[in-house]
């Protein structure tokens, strides 16, 4: 293998590499936001009815260790697409995404305390705006790291894209394999790993900000003010 | 007002919860249900805001049905406290409390503004309405959920166990508390409890509901302890009901005796001739007392030792009478109380600012009862 310096190849090749990683960014995070939005209506609807539970649940473990190449393969034959549409890869991860999360979301729901939802019912809230405005909040947390783990997943997941010929950062490692280019393979793994990392690390700040009273309960402060 | 009609809750699976229910709940005063686990009274409670809707029968609320009501509307005008106070662990105390007048359409500003003024009503700093409930203790919490339920100004106050997980000594306060809002504000409340005490200290009226979800008796407590209506009553309401009966009776009139009082700082040889019968009561310097001093323990002291609190032995209930207006006077289970936990047999009676007046003895208590029954005051 040949082995360059690297950064002539790098700076030779920046605009590949920008609309590499564009397109990996649209090929993994759109399917992910969308899986999410999937995940929260399916997780509330499995928290409320039970029977949507107990079909749910295991459907969505099972749909979880389908390979993705099997399905990557199989959704352009289910869904008519071209071989090269972004969306044979996009669904596949929306559908691991929704796997993922589907538990999350219905197991953060269902640990909501229950004199809080029963205070919130006794309150006056109406169903949708109690899930709204008390239980969705409280579901934070959880969901937030389901997404952490579901959205680092996507990231690597969607370079498998490019064993059927979809770009995105995947597409670099296949091509530079092909063409003995190992800075091209390193370059996008290394961009891969960094961009999962970046996301995540997001993820946990936006987590934190939007769940002010989390820092409360884990910091309880001193009882300085009298009973 | 709220009218239980021949209600009756059953389950799918054949409990019945709630059994043929009658009984009508008076305005501004404080009704309590009271009763084992699973004799009905949460379900009943929880049908008044139609968290639980009966199986037949009609609850009326000011003469209106409930069932013709939206139940969310409905509850926004029902205040509801909970066990734990459930509050929302999402939201600052303030926004806890000002939940309700935002749903039902206040500003923000405006509801901040009331939920601070019913901090201070229940006896929190306003300072805390910044933090987040699990930054507060039990206690703190509990005083958080009532000042939420009474934020949109509700006629009515459901109050389901609000008070059984905290320890005695927070109870104690919380129940002292409700018991001064409610002589302000006078609200219709509806009290649920498993806690016969709790149901005799609180309760203007007691509703003890029996397993299956019958009304044993609806009565008063002083009456519900004078005349039990049957043997699951009387097995409930306690084999100490004669003695809590007394807390009813004012000890006004009773007469109030000398009794030794030695100042701190007395010499113990001085003190020794002050003892009255042996025993003498050791106060501060606002003739607080501090404890009991008795000839056995003085001896055993250099006579030349200028006393401390920590040379008296504690104990013993005092006995709160207001020595000059004469009005205030704690009930004839106080006096009694005092008189028997003392170890000098002399309950320590201490007027409004808690200084030493006299003493009672059991005595005095029994024959002051004997005089009440003959009055006819104390049903015989």
């Amino acid at each position: 293998m040949n082995v360059d310096w690297p950064w002539p190849w790098l700076s030779r090749n920046v605009d590949t590499i920008t609309e590499a990683t564009g397109q990996h960014l649209y090929l993994a995070l759109l399917p992910v936001l969308l899986g999410l939005v999937v995940s929260l209506l399916l997780g509330w609807a499995a928290a409320r009815w039970s029977t949507v539970r107990a079909i749910l649940i295991p459907l969505t473990g099972v749909l979880y260790t389908i390979p993705s190449l099997a399905l990557i393969t199989l959704v352009p034959l289910l869904l008519g697409t071209l071989i090269v549409d972004p969306l044979n890869v996009q669904v596949p991860l929306a559908i691991y995404t929704i796997a993922l999360l589907v538990r999350s979301v219905t197991d953060a729901l269902a640990a909501v305390p229950g004199d809080v939802t029963a205070a919130a019912t006794a309150m006056g809230f109406r169903p949708l705006h109690r899930f709204v405005a008390v239980e969705l909040p409280l579901a934070i947390p959880v969901i937030i790291a389901g997404l952490r783990v579901a959205m680092v997943s996507a990231m690597s997941l969607a370079s498998v894209g490019a064993l059927i010929g979809i770009g995105g950062l995947g597409g670099l490692i296949t091509e530079g394999f092909k063409r003995n280019n190992a800075v091209e393979m390193v370059a996008a793994i290394v961009l891969i790993v960094v961009l999962a990392l970046i996301i995540d690390a997001l993820l946990l700040l936006v987590g934190r900000l939007i769940t002010p009273w989390t820092k409360a309960q884990r910091q309880p402060a001193s009882s300085g003010v009298a009973k | 007002m709220i009218e239980f009609q021949a209600v009756t809750k059953q389950y799918p699976d054949g409990t019945v919860a709630v059994d043929d229910l009658h009984l009508t709940v008076d305005d501004g005063q404080l009704t309590v249900f009271v009763g084992p686990s699973g004799c009905g009274k949460t379900t009943s409670l929880r049908m008044i805001n139609r968290m639980i809707d009966p199986t037949s029968g009609t609850i009326l609320l000011d003469g209106k049905d409930i069932r013709e009501q939206d139940p969310p509307l409905l509850r926004r005008g029902i205040g509801y406290v909970i066990q734990h106070a459930g509050l929302f662990p999402h939201r600052t105390v303030l926004d806890n409390v000002a939940t309700v007048p935002l749903l039902t359409g206040a500003s923000r500003r405006a509801a901040r503004s009331k939920a601070g003024e019913l901090l201070e009503l229940v006896g929190l700093p306003a300072g805390m309405g910044r933090r987040y409930p699990s930054q507060l203790s039990g206690g703190q919490q509990q005083r958080v959920g009532v000042a939420r339920a009474l934020a949109a100004d509700p006629p009515v106050l459901l109050m389901d166990e609000p008070f059984s997980a905290v320890d005695p000594i927070v109870r104690d306060d919380l129940q002292q508390q409700l018991l001064r809002l409610q002589s302000e504000l006078g609200k219709t409340i509806v009290f649920v409890t498993h806690d016969i005490d709790e149901a005799i200290k609180l309760g203007d009226r007691v509703a003890v509901f029996r397993v299956g979800g019958v009304l044993a008796q609806y009565d008063t407590p002083s009456a519900l302890l004078a005349r039990p209506a049957d043997d699951f009553v009387s097995a409930f309401v306690g084999r100490d009901r004669g003695y809590r009966a007394l807390g009813f009776l004012t000890a006004n009139g009773i007469p109030v005796g000398p009794v030794a009082t030695v100042s701190t700082g007395t010499a113990a040889g001085v003190a020794r001739d002050k003892l009255a019968d042996g025993w003498a009561v050791l106060v501060d310097g606002t003739n607080t007392p501090l404890g009991w001093l008795s000839d056995t323990q003085l001896s055993t002291v250099d006579s030349a030792k200028e006393l401390a609190a920590a040379d008296a032995t504690s104990g013993g209930s005092l006995f709160e009478v207001d020595a000059t207006a004469g009005g205030t006077a704690g009930s004839l289970r106080n006096a009694l109380d005092a008189a028997l936990s003392s170890p000098a047999a002399l309950g320590i009676a201490v007027d409004s600012s808690g200084a030493v007046v006299g003493s009672v003895t059991a005595d005095t208590v029994l024959s002051a009862l004997a005089d009440a029954r003959r009055s006819g005051e104390v049903p015989a």
